[in-house]
C-alpha cells in the first residue's frame, strides 16, 4: 500500500495528539487542583494538648482561599493523626509524599516527634516548615526548613537564654537546673547549662526526673538545700503543676531571686485558672501574651476567631502558644509560594531565604537553617494574679514582658517569695 | 537536714505508696484474683477522674462524688464483664491474648472516648486543700496527698473484709480456685466474676478521685500508672489484697528515697528492680501462696 505524505503527516499529528494529550489534561487538571499542605497533628495521646495549632493551619487556610489562594489554586490541609508516637511519624510523612503528594509539608509538633523525619526530609531534599522543634535542624542542616517558632539562631541555647540574661542581670551566681526526661526539656536543659557556664555562674544542683513523678517535695528540699539564687526548670504540663503545687506545700527557700524557665502547660488556660495565684512570681517562656508590645489587631482578631472554634473542640481558649504560630507556618508557605511563583522547593527557599517575610508576629527573616534570625521567646512573669478568672489571662499586667528588653513591660519583681507573695 | 530529708521522704514515699495501692487495688481483684489481665484497669480509673471532675464542677467533693459514682461504674463494670464472657470465655477458660487484645482496644477506645468528649485539657478538681500542708515538726505532709493516703488504707481495709467475712466475698475468692466446684455448689461462677468486674469498676472510681485529688489527668494518664499497678499486684502476690498495700508502699518508699538521696531518674527503675529482686527471691510475691 502506498502511503502519502499527506496522508503519513495525518497519522504523525494524530499520533502525537494522543501521545502529549493526557499530559496536557493532567497538568491542566493540576492547575485546578488545590495546593495541598501535609502535616500530622497529635489528635491523640499524651501531646493532644498541642492539637489546637490545627485550629490555625485551618484559619489560614480560609483566609487565604478568601483571599483567591496561592497561584490561582485554593489550599487544601492534609493532616494525620500521629497519635503523640515518634514511632508513627515516619510512616505517615512518607505517605503524604509519596501517596498522597502534597506540595508542601509542616512538621509535626515539638522536638520529639519531629526530630524522627529530619533525616528523610534532607534526603528528599523536601522544603518543610518546621513546628515548634527546639534545635530542629542544627544536627541536620536541611536548608529548606524553615522553623515558625521564634526562637531564635542556635536556638538549644538561646531558646531559654532570655531566662539566663534576667538572672544575670539580678545578679545570680548559683543555678539550680531541674528537667523531665524527655527531649525537649532535655535539649533547653543542656542549652541552660552551656549558657550558665558562659555566664560564669555555678550550677549548683542539677538533676533531671521521671515524665511519670507525682510529687516533687523532695527535690524541692534538694533545690534549697543547694541555696540557689536561680532556679530553671524545663517541665512538660502535669508535671509543671506538681511542681507549682509542690512550690506552695514545701517552698524553695528565701535565697531565690528568680524561679521558672521552661515550664510547659503554664500557656494553656486550664492549668492557670487551676493554679491561679500559686502562679504569681514564677518566670516563664511564653511566645505571645496580651501586652501592649505584643498585641496587635491582627492577633486579637485571630484569636476572637479561634476561641469559639477551640471551645467547640474541648480545646484551650486562650490559644496564645501554638496556634498563632501555626497561621505563621502558613503566612509563611503562602510567602514562598508567592515570591517564588510556583511549587518548586528549591525557589521557595531560595526566597525566604534571601527576603524578610510579615507575619501575623512580625517581620521574620531566617538564617541558613531556617531559624530566625531574632530570638523572640519572651520571658514573662506572672503578677497579681487572683482567684481562678480565666479572663485575667486576656489582660495586660498579669503576665508582663520581662525578656527581651525591646519587648519588656517590667522589671523583675525579687526575690522570688516576695513576688510570690505580693 | 539529712535527718529532715530523710523522714519527710518516708512520709511522702508512704503516701504515694498507699495512693498507688488504692489504683491498683481493682487490678488486685480483676488480675491476682481471677487472673484475668484487665489492662484496661487504668483507663477505668481515669474515667472515674473525670467523672469526680464533672461532679465537682457542681461542688461536689472529689471522694464522696466518687463514692456515689461507684454505683453507675459496678453496672459498667457488670455490663463489661458480660461482653468479655460472652466473646472470649468459652467452656469457662479464655485465651490469654485473646483476652489482651480486648483489654487493650478497650482502653483505646476508652482514652478516645474522654479524649473527644473533654478535649485534651488536663482536668484538675478544685479542692480547698490542695496547695496546702499539715506541719508536724519537721515533717510537711501536703493535704492533696495526705487525704487520699488516709482513704488509701480504709478503702483497701473495708474491700478486704468484704472478701473475708461475706458470703460473696468467699465466692469471689474461691471462683479463682476452682470454679466446677463453685458450680457444685450451686454458686454460678460467671455471676461471680461478673459482680467481681463490677466492683472492681467501682473501685477504679474511687482510686479516680484519688488520684485527680493528687494531680491532674487527660484521657492518656492510664498509661503512666499501667506498668506501676501490674508491678504492685504481682510484687504482693497474685490475690493478696493486704499485700497490695504493703507492696506500694514499698514501692513508693523505695521511688521516694532514690528521688531524695540518689537521682529522680533512676526512681522507676529501682522500683522495678525491687520488683526483680524479690521475685528472684520469692517468685509467688511478697503474701502470695506458694503453689
Amino acid at each position: 500500500m502506498n502511503i502519502t505524505r499527506r496522508r503519513f503527516s495525518r497519522i504523525a499529528v494524530a499520533a502525537t495528539a494522543g501521545i502529549v494529550s493526557p499530559a496536557i489534561w493532567a497538568s491542566e487538571r493540576a492547575q485546578a487542583a488545590p495546593i495541598r499542605i501535609g502535616t500530622s497533628v497529635s489528635l491523640t495521646g499524651p501531646l493532644a494538648g498541642s492539637k489546637n495549632a490545627l485550629i490555625g493551619y485551618q484559619l489560614w487556610r480560609d483566609d487565604i482561599n478568601a483571599a483567591g489562594g496561592l497561584l490561582g489554586r485554593q489550599v487544601e490541609i492534609v493532616a494525620y493523626d500521629d497519635q503523640s508516637s515518634p514511632a508513627s511519624v515516619p510512616s505517615l510523612y512518607s505517605k503524604l509524599t509519596d501517596i498522597d503528594k502534597v506540595d508542601v509539608l509542616i512538621s509535626p509538633f515539638g522536638s520529639a516527634l519531629s526530630a524522627p523525619i529530619m533525616p528523610f526530609v534532607k534526603q528528599r531534599d523536601l522544603f518543610m516548615i518546621g513546628m515548634f522543634a527546639l534545635a530542629g535542624n542544627d544536627v541536620v542542616r536541611h536548608n529548606k526548613y524553615f522553623h515558625s517558632g521564634p526562637w531564635g539562631p542556635n536556638s538549644q541555647f538561646n531558646w531559654t537564654r532570655g531566662f539566663f540574661d534576667l538572672a544575670k542581670h539580678a545578679g545570680c551566681k548559683r543555678i539550680a537546673i531541674l528537667a523531665a526526661d524527655v527531649e525537649g526539656p532535655k535539649i533547653a536543659a543542656s542549652g541552660g547549662r552551656t549558657i550558665a557556664q558562659e555566664y560564669g555562674m555555678n550550677v549548683v544542683y542539677d538533676q533531671g526526673y521521671p515524665p511519670t513523678i507525682n510529687d516533687f517535695s523532695s527535690i524541692l528540699r534538694n533545690i534549697r538545700a543547694a541555696e540557689p539564687d536561680a532556679v530553671f526548670v524545663s517541665s512538660y504540663p502535669s508535671d509543671s503543676v506538681a511542681f507549682v503545687r509542690g512550690l506552695s506545700e514545701i517552698g524553695v527557700g528565701d535565697t531565690v531571686k528568680l524561679l521558672g524557665g521552661a515550664m510547659i502547660g503554664l500557656q494553656y488556660a486550664s492549668l492557670l485558672t487551676n493554679l491561679g495565684a500559686a502562679l504569681n512570681g514564677i518566670v516563664n517562656a511564653h511566645v505571645c501574651v496580651p501586652e501592649p508590645t505584643i498585641k496587635t489587631d491582627k492577633i486579637a482578631d485571630f484569636l476572637a476567631r479561634y476561641e469559639p472554634i477551640a471551645r467547640s473542640q474541648g480545646l484551650d481558649p486562650l490559644g496564645h502558644y501554638a496556634p498563632p504560630f501555626a497561621y505563621v507556618a502558613g503566612q509563611m508557605i503562602a510567602a514562598a509560594i508567592g515570591g517564588a511563583g510556583s511549587l518548586r522547593h528549591e525557589e521557595m527557599a531560595n526566597y525566604l531565604h534571601s527576603n524578610a517575610i510579615d507575619t501575623m508576629m512580625g517581620k521574620v527573616r531566617f538564617n541558613e537553617i531556617g531559624d530566625w534570625t531574632e530570638r523572640r521567646v519572651l520571658m514573662i512573669q506572672f503578677r497579681d494574679i487572683k482567684g481562678k478568672d480565666a479572663q485575667q489571662f486576656r489582660q495586660p499586667g498579669k503576665q508582663v514582658v520581662l525578656d527581651p528588653p525591646v519587648l519588656a513591660t517590667a522589671e523583675l519583681a525579687q526575690p522570688f517569695n516576695k513576688a510570690r507573695s505580693s | 537536714m539529712f535527718i529532715e530529708q530523710f523522714v519527710n521522704a518516708l512520709a511522702t514515699g508512704i503516701m504515694l505508696g498507699a495512693i498507688y495501692a488504692a489504683i491498683a487495688l481493682g487490678l488486685a481483684l480483676t488480675f491476682g484474683i481471677l487472673h484475668i489481665p484487665n489492662i484496661a484497669h487504668p483507663v477505668f480509673v481515669v474515667a472515674g477522674a473525670y467523672a469526680v471532675a464533672v461532679a465537682n464542677g457542681y461542688g461536689w467533693d472529689p471522694l464522696l462524688s466518687g463514692l456515689i459514682a461507684g454505683v453507675p461504674f459496678y453496672l459498667a463494670g457488670i455490663f463489661f464483664y458480660e461482653f468479655y464472657a460472652r466473646a472470649f470465655e468459652r467452656g469457662g477458660r479464655a485465651d490469654t491474648m485473646q483476652a489482651l487484645t480486648l483489654f487493650f482496644g478497650v482502653s483505646l477506645v476508652l482514652e478516645t472516648v474522654l479524649l473527644l468528649k473533654f478535649g485534651t485539657d488536663l482536668q484538675t478538681v478544685e479542692v480547698e486543700y490542695v496547695g496546702q500542708r499539715l506541719p508536724i515538726g519537721i515533717l510537711m505532709l501536703p493535704y492533696r496527698l495526705l487525704v487520699p493516703a488516709a482513704v488509701a488504707p480504709l478503702l483497701i481495709a473495708t474491700f478486704w473484709a468484704y472478701l473475708k467475712y461475706t458470703y460473696t466475698g468467699i465466692a469471689l475468692r474461691a471462683v479463682a480456685h476452682d470454679d466446677r466446684a463453685l458450680h457444685v455448689s450451686g454458686i454460678n461462677p460467671t455471676r461471680i466474676k461478673r459482680h467481681a468486674f463490677g466492683l472492681a469498676a467501682a473501685l477504679a472510681v474511687i482510686a479516680g478521685a484519688i488520684l485527680i485529688i493528687t494531680g491532674p489527668v487527660d484521657p492518656f494518664s492510664g498509661r503512666y500508672q499501667l506498668g506501676r499497678a501490674f508491678a504492685i499486684v504481682v510484687l504482693a502476690g497474685m490475690g493478696a489484697i493486704p499485700g497490695t498495700l504493703a507492696a506500694a508502699i514499698i514501692r513508693g518508699v523505695a521511688e521516694s528515697l532514690v528521688s531524695a538521696f540518689l537521682n529522680p531518674s533512676w526512681a522507676p527503675g529501682v522500683a522495678f528492680a525491687v520488683l526483680l529482686a524479690t521475685l528472684a527471691i520469692k517468685p509467688q510475691g511478697l503474701f502470695g501462696a506458694k503453689q
